[in-house]
């Protein structure tokens, strides 16, 4: 039988702090960034026209760019796209947008005359075409922002029901943590956030959220085991026990992410970015964030017959040791 | 339950699976030679989405920008029917129209070659109006109102600008809205303004309305010079210039250029207001070539439309008749009889494609509003084809690496969760055939990336029989309580990913929508090849198995 991290008693709880520093190091930059600089949303949310060309011969973005400007489209961004022979130019400068007011296809039909006489039609394919007037990119972007929170509170109350709440509480505020690091990590990668992207991240929630509850799974049954020890000692005596397990769930999706980010093409590749630091971050929060935050309302809050929460010995966690005097302070 | 009936489920919905995924014939319009004809293909039934076969979607809304619309959601609901009428008969394979939210239309058309005239025949009005051009040179008589007119309207917005803070600030846009009609208007050739002077017909007497137009080649007809109309249409869509048009009258402008020595001109018409007949009497219409004419459109009117227009146009002979589609003259033929129940649309040189495309709104009807695309994505076919080969290689290799794993890792149940897998795959597959559901780009992302989590319930399973044979439990026990302790946290993870996939559903559109679906199948799947089907591989290695033996895991 082969087996690796087996029977193992590392006291990962420890490092809570640590690593907390460390998530929210990366948090603040990349949401920092994110405040500075602003979104990149992608044409689905900001409206404008995006169109992926497929050359006959390789080609370069200074030529496309000044076949462009000579048609009088100045707000332009082209990127190649895999190949050298492909790109995406995408329109949506001021001007452009406001244009496509009256239909959104108006940009486009231009463009594609424009393509026709500066590189004949036989050598430029229009392969993709994406023209989103300013009014449904708007309404897209509100769906977005409805689905995400809206998941957040389904899954609440549906763990509010199979957990108790404290349980339940972390959890969430763990899954939370995760959006916010994805967010930063997609920012800091210069990802645009398209539809598949916001996809990813809401399927990252539901891979973070999983880990948590495999390991919240398994603390309930330990503590109903009536173990003479310490909820810290439970927590990490959790997750030291799913551990085998983690490492070949986070193996197999990681195998099939990455074959994702290598093979599926361009349009898959940030979707399978997202989720390959979607393992990382689920991983992460589902010890370092969902523990100590359980943790820390046990403490605040704590439950009849409760079991200490921590260990006497413990010497992480000295500020949130439990005294007796934290019991009367709570009134 | 006993272990026969679990075979016979799981061969059941084997069998069931296998059926409904097996290639079958299905009847599909396909494109032969420039015309569609109905084709029989065997081909397994999972449908493609937009992005995977290529072809277009179109989301229209009510177009407000020449008037607001008093109840969009009935008038919506009248613009879907024409609008699928239309599409039906259009030639695409499984098209699909349907009503999104409370005010717009999707349209998807699937495997399209021609977006262009796809946008065309949907947006197209198709309001179709017979007017009589004036002959009585009202509009001679008004030139001198006209031009005053368009005078005071350059001195307003020189004195406007010169004068109150707001007009110039308001001037500024107005200019930007020009440039930017320029900018997208189709014809960009500036020529002398002097040209439009030569002609020795024309009527310019110095006045800047009048200086713009000529005399045409019929009574109410004039041309003027291709280059002069965006300045004509600017002066024409000012309310004071609006007022000095002589009442009764409507000026409306030709579909084509006409090409008079030289220089190209549009002709401008000056038509009786009042209709003598509209398109709503009309029952049929189709295309046809003609020798002598070239393409027409012959239409049929219903008995009243008839009557109606035999009586007008008895009234009216040797006068000339404007065919008027969407405000725009097509043909202006003379009135040679009475006209009835049948009558024909002459377009001159253009082919048969457009003659059967105006045909076909026509009998589709007017739409009853106008409408403006507000979102329009267009995918090629090689696009559609290189994705799906390149999901279906991540997709083998997520699969191999799995396999790898899970057989390295666990030996013989390895082996029995690969078998899973490929339970797991086929019916994850007939799932998504079953419901019909549509396959997309994200959405086979999403299974190959289902790939790799559906196998976490096994591991969760497999870890919990190491533990318990570890507490020295026998093999037939430590299974049966690996399978009971592991379940709790298989349904909740499952039940969480799933509550995530059903909002994105509701919250998704096209692609995202696939992937959701994708997902939840995918949940569902694996949750029976875990608990049910690698189960049952368990029980029947045990039954030929003593309980001493070790278990390979």
């Amino acid at each position: 039988m082969l087996r690796i991290f087996h029977n193992t008693k590392y006291d990962f709880i420890r490092w809570w702090r640590v690593a907390v520093g460390l998530t929210v190091a990366f948090i603040a930059i990349g949401i920092g960034s994110l405040a500075i600089k602003g979104v990149n949303y992608s044409i689905e949310f900001t409206g404008g026209t995006l169109k992926q060309l497929s050359f006959k011969t390789a080609s370069s973005p200074a030529q496309i760019r000044s076949a462009m400007d000579a048609a009088g489209f100045h707000d332009v961004e082209i990127q190649q796209f895999g190949t050298p022979r492909d790109f995406t130019v995408r329109f949506r400068g001021s001007e452009e947008v406001a244009a496509q007011s009256t239909g959104a296809e108006v940009v486009s039909k231009k463009v594609d005359s424009v393509l026709t006489s500066a590189f004949g039609a036989s050598n430029v394919t229009v392969v993709r075409t994406e023209a989103i007037s300013a009014t449904v990119g708007s309404e897209l972007r509100r769906n977005a922002l409805i689905a995400i929170l809206l998941s957040f509170a389904i899954t609440l109350v549906y763990l509010a029901f199979r957990f108790e709440w404290r349980f339940g509480l972390a959890a969430v505020i763990a899954t939370g943590h995760d959006v916010f690091t994805t967010l930063a990590f997609v920012k800091l990668l210069h990802l645009e956030v398209s539809l598949t992207v916001v996809a990813g991240l809401l399927t990252v929630l539901g891979y973070s959220l999983n880990d948590t509850i495999i390991i919240f799974d398994r603390v309930r049954e330990d503590l109903r085991k009536g173990r003479k020890e310490s909820l810290y000692d439970t927590l990490n005596r959790g997750i030291n026990e799913t551990l085998p397990r983690s490492i070949l769930t986070h193996a197999t999706t990681a195998a099939a992410t990455l074959a994702l980010l290598i093979f599926a093409g361009e349009v898959i590749r940030p979707f399978a970015w997202v989720m390959l630091f979607g393992i990382v971050t689920g991983t992460f929060s589902s010890v370092y964030i969902a523990g100590p935050v359980l943790l820390w309302i046990e403490h605040k809050y704590p439950r009849k017959n409760a079991v200490p929460v921590w260990n006497d010995s413990s010497t992480a966690t000295p500020t949130l040791r439990t005294k007796p005097s934290t019991a009367t302070a709570r009134s | 339950m006993s272990l026969k009936y679990r075979i016979a489920i799981i061969l059941a919905l084997i069998a069931a699976s296998a059926w409904l995924l097996f290639p079958r014939t299905v009847t599909e319009r396909v494109k032969r030679n420039g015309v569609f004809v109905a084709d029989t293909v065997r081909r397994v039934p999972l449908k493609r989405g937009l992005d995977l076969q290529g072809g277009m979607h179109l989301e229209l809304a009510v177009d407000e920008s020449k008037g607001a619309v008093a109840d969009k959601a009935d008038a919506i609901e009248r613009a879907l029917k024409v609008v699928r009428t239309r599409i039906d008969q259009f030639g695409v394979s499984e098209p699909l129209v349907q009503k999104a939210g409370a005010d717009r239309i999707i349209v998807e058309l699937p495997g399209i070659d021609d977006p262009q005239r796809a946008m065309d025949v949907v947006q197209k009005s198709a309001f179709l109006q017979f007017e009589i051009t004036d002959k009585t040179n009202a509009l001679e008589k008004a030139l001198p109102r006209l031009d005053a007119a368009v005078k005071g309207l350059a001195s307003a917005a020189k004195t406007g600008a010169a004068v109150t803070p707001t007009t110039a600030a308001a001037a500024p846009t107005d200019s930007s809205k020009n440039a930017l009609q320029g900018l997208f208007s189709k014809d960009t050739t500036k020529k002398a303004a002097g040209d439009s002077t030569k002609s020795d017909t024309s009527l310019a007497t110095g006045g800047p309305f009048s200086k713009l137009i000529q005399q045409g080649q019929m009574p109410g007809q004039y041309y003027v010079l291709q280059s002069d109309v965006p300045a004509l249409q600017r002066y024409l869509a000012a309310p004071s210039v609006q007022g000095a048009i002589p009442p009764g009258k409507v000026i409306r402008w030709s579909t084509d250029t006409t090409a008079l020595g030289a220089n190209t001109y549009r002709a401008m018409y000056v038509l009786d207001s009042r209709p003598i007949i509209t398109g709503e009497y009309l029952t049929d219409a189709k295309p046809t070539q003609t020798p002598t004419e070239g393409t027409v459109v012959e239409f049929t009117l219903s008995n009243e439309g008839g009557r109606r227009f035999r009586n007008e146009t008895s009234k009216h002979i040797n006068d000339y008749m404007a065919i008027v589609l969407d405000s725009l003259v097509i043909t202006a033929p003379v009135i040679q009889g009475a006209i009835g129940t049948r009558g024909q649309i002459t377009l001159g040189g253009r082919d048969l494609q457009a003659a059967q495309d105006l045909a076909l709104v026509l009998r589709a009807g007017a739409l009853p509003v106008p409408l403006k695309i507000v979102d329009v994505v267009n995918i090629g076919p090689s696009l559609g084809a290189d994705s799906i080969r390149a999901s279906i290689r991540a997709g083998v290799i997520a699969l191999a690496l799995v396999i790898i794993i899970m057989i390295v890792y666990y030996r013989f149940s390895g082996m029995l969760a690969v078998a899973g897998l490929a339970v797991y795959t086929l019916y994850t597959l007939a799932a998504l055939a079953g419901f019909s559901a549509t396959l997309t780009l994200p959405g086979l992302a999403g299974f190959v990336l289902s790939i790799g989590m559906a196998v976490d319930a096994n591991v969760l399973i497999f870890e919990r029989i190491r533990e318990e044979l570890d507490h020295g439990k026998s093999t037939r026990l430590s299974i049966d309580e690996g399978f009971r302790h592991a379940l709790p946290a298989i349904v909740d993870s499952n039940v969480s990913a799933a509550l995530t996939a059903a909002v994105l559903y509701q919250f998704g559109t096209g692609p995202v929508r696939g992937f959701a679906v994708t997902l939840l199948a995918g949940i569902a799947a694996s949750m029976v090849t875990a608990i049910f089907v690698v189960r049952t591989f368990y029980i029947i290695w045990l039954s030929s198995h003593s309980d001493k033996q070790a278990l390979s895991i």
